[in-house]
């Protein structure tokens, strides 16, 4: 091929940010925050087997770790925060990469686009991502503030788990458990996709198979707790 | 053989288009897909048809001309073929085979079949090239490459520009294009000059024509007529986080 010379080229005016690549990283990078708060919460949750004492107290170990250096709540605000922002930038770039990618195909193929690489969950982000959403206003109203929640928002923590989970209300265990598996499949494409984006992939049987199993381990923690007071072992 | 054929007809960019249904008989199963296309073709003009617009050059799998999206999937189901390499007997008598064009806005539809794949050029113009002082040529042996290297870049530069990965992309993405040009010239000694400023300029012209981001759904290696690995994009955005860090 004929050398041309350097053209100037379309540089976007907005930046990283505004480029598919800055917000793909955007994503794995606040993906990749909330994929650490995952294990700590399951973790946690898992203290349920501990017994009301064990899990009521770790609730409270939650408000007042750092004190008396710090007040009550500091590192938990702040832990917060940083969920909160991630959350909003992680579904910022998703919203805006798939405007584009809707702007990109106007046109759409009659025949049916046969999937040529074989990976359900990579199609399931886009749906899956708002039904984890809906699913985490669902579970703040319920477990966190309690107002959703049989016992309210002033019961013990043990107490407002084992009653959300209560048996007559099985739909909000299906509903529970429905969001995990989106949230497995959320990771399955997602942990070893955020690497990628981040150009650290290579080999890709070993990260793909230790995505699965990471993704498999914590749903399998998550739905634990609420099977478990289903069928009584938690009460 | 006989085969129902359902072909995208659009007259010019600016006509709406639609599938139009053909019929075409005694199809040798040793014909590619395209002399398939000639069958029907000749018959159309015999017929004061216009006959289906479709490109193609090299008839040998080369050139990446040759672009349709065959019942869904680009190139045909036949892994690592382009159309024209594709024989008509990975298709049985009887069958129904739709053929559309690559749907894709920065490859707006031409005729037919054929799209304007001119974003490439303008994303290889952005970049993809080494600049070289013009004159003898050097000794071929004079700068050494390591034969990992050089195996990694010959990999990336037997991308044939096709375009086929944009099609099959859900996301409409030129990533895996673009990082084949990008990775072969920036693991080879003569691409380093210009590596950050290549990287850079040719994902952000890749967006400004209009692509989608990538997603990593690997649809684009699954189609892809030379097998371009996935991991070129870890590559491509390793390059491109490292150019925009500077
Ligand atoms: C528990 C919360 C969540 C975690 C741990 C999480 C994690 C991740 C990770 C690690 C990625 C990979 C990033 C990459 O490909 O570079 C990702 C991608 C994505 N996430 Fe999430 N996410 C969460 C919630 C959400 C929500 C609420 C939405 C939607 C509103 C969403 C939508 C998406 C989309 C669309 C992608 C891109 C998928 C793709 O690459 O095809 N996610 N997520
Ligand atoms: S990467 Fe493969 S599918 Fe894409 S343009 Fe190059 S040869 Fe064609
Ligand atoms: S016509 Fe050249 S690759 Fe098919």
């Amino acid at each position: 091929m004929a050398t041309a010379p350097t053209l100037p080229h379309a540089a976007h005016k907005g930046g990283f940010y505004a480029s598919s690549n800055g917000k793909k990283a955007l994503m794995a990078v606040t993906g990749a925050v909330l994929v650490l708060f995952l294990v700590g919460h399951m973790l946690g949750n898992l203290k349920i087997f501990l017994g009301a004492g064990s899990f009521n107290h770790y609730a409270e170990w939650l408000r007042t770790v750092g004190s008396p250096a710090l007040p009550n709540r500091t590192l938990l605000t702040i832990a917060e925060i940083v969920l909160a922002l991630a959350v909003v930038l992680h579904m910022w770039s998703a919203v805006s990469l798939a405007r584009r990618a809707a702007k990109a195909r106007p046109v759409k193929y009659a025949a049916k686009r046969k999937s040529q690489a074989g990976g359900y969950a990579t199609h399931t982000m886009r749906y899956g991502g708002v039904i984890i959403l809906l699913f985490v206003i669902w579970h703040l109203l319920d477990l966190t503030f309690g107002v959703v929640n049989p016992k309210g928002g002033d019961a013990t923590p043990y107490d407002r788990v084992v009653a959300g989970f209560d048996p007559s209300r099985w739909w909000v265990t299906v509903f529970y458990l429905v969001a995990m598996v989106m949230v497995g499949l959320h990771l399955r494409h997602g942990l070893w996709s955020a690497l990628q984006t981040l150009g650290l992939a290579h080999r890709y049987a070993a990260l793909k198979a230790g995505s699965a199993v990471i993704a498999t381990v914590l749903v399998l923690g998550f739905v634990a707790v609420p099977i478990a007071v289903m069928i009584g072992a938690v009460k | 053989m006989n085969l129902t054929l359902k072909i995208w007809r659009q007259n010019g960019p600016a006509d709406r288009g639609r599938m139009v249904t053909y019929r075409v008989e005694d199809v040798s199963p040793d014909m590619s897909f395209l002399e398939m296309l000639d069958v029907l073709n000749e018959r159309l003009i015999l017929e004061g048809d216009d006959p289906v617009a479709f490109d193609h050059d090299c008839r040998e799998g080369i050139c990446g001309m040759c672009g349709m999206v065959i019942n869904g999937v680009a190139h045909g189901e036949q892994r690592a073929t382009t159309t024209c390499q594709l024989h008509m007997r990975h298709f049985e008598d009887g069958a129904v085979v739709t053929i559309e064009p690559w749907r894709a806005a920065p490859f707006p539809v031409v005729k037919d079949l054929v799209v304007d794949r001119s974003s490439f050029d303008r994303i290889i113009q952005a970049g993809g090239f080494i600049s070289v002082p013009a004159g003898s040529a050097p000794d071929a042996h004079a700068i050494p490459v390591p034969k990992d290297d050089a195996d990694a870049a010959f990999d990336a530069a037997t991308c044939i520009g096709c375009g086929a990965c944009v099609a099959a992309c859900p996301n409409g993405s030129a990533s895996l294009f673009t990082a084949a040009k990008i990775t072969h010239l920036s693991l080879l000694p003569q691409g380093q000059p210009e590596r950050a400023s290549r990287a850079k300029a040719m994902v952000e012209q890749m967006d400004a024509e209009g692509f989608g981001g990538c997603t990593n759904t690997g649809e684009c290696t699954a189609v892809c007529p030379k097998g371009i690995p996935l991991d070129t994009i870890a590559r491509m955005n390793a390059e491109f986080l490292k150019a925009s860090s500077k």
